[in-house]
């Protein structure tokens, strides 16, 4: 079963979003979603101040496996990259959740955050997933 | 990433597969391991030690009769004249009438253990239905029997030392197989059961092919990893044989690409010219003209993933990757690809919407544990 932290807020294509205290979300992809995808061999990131709507294609994970989008979960702007992840795309397996974060946005309305998934209702949408 | 499906067939070593804790998917129609944690670690324990596959989801076929040989020799693109000393393997394509391949085999010829000149074959899970009823249909009126082997498994071993790690475990019992050269078998059955090792694969490392029957695939398995043999998935699978150059049916060839067009010219035999084969009008006409296309390989320059079905451009015109992946061995990306012939050099791969840059290689890319590109 996977790890899915409480503090966090989650979209059903399985990006995690952490609120900072700035207001700008850092967002990376779950633990669940790299099990599926097995060992990370490289990782597309977006650009710093591209700015995207919700549900767009944003990033690209790739694994040994293959290609898969990575969406952004509200609208705003890229404000970080994790830089760390080019030479280093294993870590999205090692630490999902932490240091294997993605990207950070500013986004347009705080409160599209408030409408994505809180960890009870994704932890049960990946359990039905595994059934 | 879709999950197994209940009404997936299971090998005899489903068992195994679950405790040593697979991620088990679907495989025409088979459910089969994946990987056992990392596909990564798996590939890596090929290339450097050793690692054991179960393939008992390959399709195993004894075929004997009086016409076996003449009928061989019309059904497939290689000629099995070549291997009439016992054991000796042949890698063949299977044609139909215009050339285009059904599937990909590899066969035997077998002394002991079958009637007399005798041949087991090997054709892959996906294709087992077309193929039988394609191989029946060439043989109706001949003197020839097909029996479809449902009652063996078949393990893998691979890798420097997997020779020697399956001799610790499986001891006097395979004596038959410790001296073979390269793609040759030996029978090591006793009066009771069939035990076939044969020194082939599908990683370009040393190994065996052990086909057995089912019932005793578990201690044989068991015994290999208590000899530090470990599992490996069909994932790591598919990158070692990427790296090893090897050609993955329904991936690099089909019905409708001959072996000519998928780097498979020297697995034809066009002499003795006299020998009459399925598809040998299409491919000698194919030839004098020339084919518009050649097979390579490729090696991504910038940082991304080459992938099957990626739009190539070069000088001579647009070609399309027809396997590609990341190499673990050589820490890069790497693909085959079908290319207009005269291309050399350079070329660019189309990957969502960028073009980046890759140059043309001499396949394979890995093999008896090193990379073969710096």
């Amino acid at each position: 079963m996977s790890n899915v932290p409480t503090e966090l807020k989650y979209t059903k294509s399985h990006e995690w979003v952490r609120t900072e205290t700035d207001g700008s979300i850092t967002v990376g992809i779950t633990d669940h979603a790299q099990e599926l995808l097995g060992d990370m061999v490289f990782i597309e990131l977006p650009e710093t101040e591209a700015n995207y709507t919700a549900g767009d294609e944003c990033a690209v994970v790739e694994s040994v496996k293959a290609a898969s989008d990575v969406y952004s979960p509200i609208t705003g702007e890229v404000i970080a990259v994790n830089e760390e992840l080019a030479d280093s795309p294993e870590t999205v397996n090692e630490d999902a959740f932490d240091t294997g974060w993605m990207f950070k946005m500013q986004p347009e309305d705080a409160g599209e955050i408030d409408e994505l998934m809180d960890a009870e209702t994704y932890a049960e949408l990946i359990a039905e997933e595994e059934h | 990433m879709s999950p197994s499906s209940s009404s997936a067939q299971r090998t005899p070593l489903y068992a195994q597969h679950l405790a040593a804790k697979a991620k088990m998917v679907d495989f025409a129609g088979w459910e089969m391991p994946v990987h056992y944690g990392s596909q990564l670690e798996e590939h890596h324990q090929v290339r450097n030690d050793a690692g054991m596959f179960d393939v008992s989801h390959m399709v195993v076929l004894d075929i004997t009769g009086s016409d076996v040989t003449d009928f061989l020799r019309y059904l497939l693109a290689n000629d099995v004249a070549r291997i009439q000393t016992p054991g000796k393997a042949l890698y063949s394509c299977l044609l139909n009438e215009h050339g285009g391949v059904i599937d990909d085999l590899i066969i035997y010829f077998m002394q002991r253990g079958m009637a007399d000149n005798g041949y087991r074959m090997v054709v892959n899970a996906a294709t087992r239905d077309k193929d039988l009823a394609w191989i029946r249909q060439q043989a109706e009126g001949r003197n020839v029997e097909i029996r479809e082997r449902d009652d063996l498994a078949m393990i893998a071993v691979q890798g420097p030392n997997a020779r020697n790690k399956t001799h610790v475990a499986l001891g006097a019992s395979i004596d038959a197989a410790r001296e073979l050269k390269p793609f040759f078998a030996a029978d090591c059955s006793d009066s009771k059961d069939d035990l076939f090792v044969a020194r082939t694969g599908y990683t370009g490392e040393d190994g065996y092919e052990i086909i057995l029957p089912a019932e005793q695939a578990g201690a044989i398995w068991e015994a290999l990893l208590a000899a530090g043999v470990k599992p490996i998935g069909l994932g790591a699978r598919d990158t070692l044989r990427l790296e090893a150059g090897m050609n993955l049916y329904g991936q690099d060839m089909n019905e409708d690409i001959s072996p000519l067009e998928a780097g498979l010219s020297w697995t034809v035999a066009f002499t003795p010219e006299d020998r009459d084969f399925i598809g040998r009008a299409a491919l000698t006409q194919q030839k004098t003209e020339g084919p518009a296309n050649k097979f390579v390989g490729l090696i991504l320059e910038d940082r991304g993933i080459l992938r099957a079905h990626q739009k190539i451009v070069t000088e001579h015109g647009e070609g399309e990757i027809t396997s590609g992946g990341f190499s673990p061995t050589l820490g890069k990306s790497i693909a085959l690809a079908r290319i207009p012939t005269a291309a050399t050099g350079h070329c660019r791969v189309e990957i969502r919407g960028k073009q980046l840059a890759a140059h043309i290689v001499k396949y394979p890319f890995a093999r008896n544990g090193k990379s073969l590109f710096d």
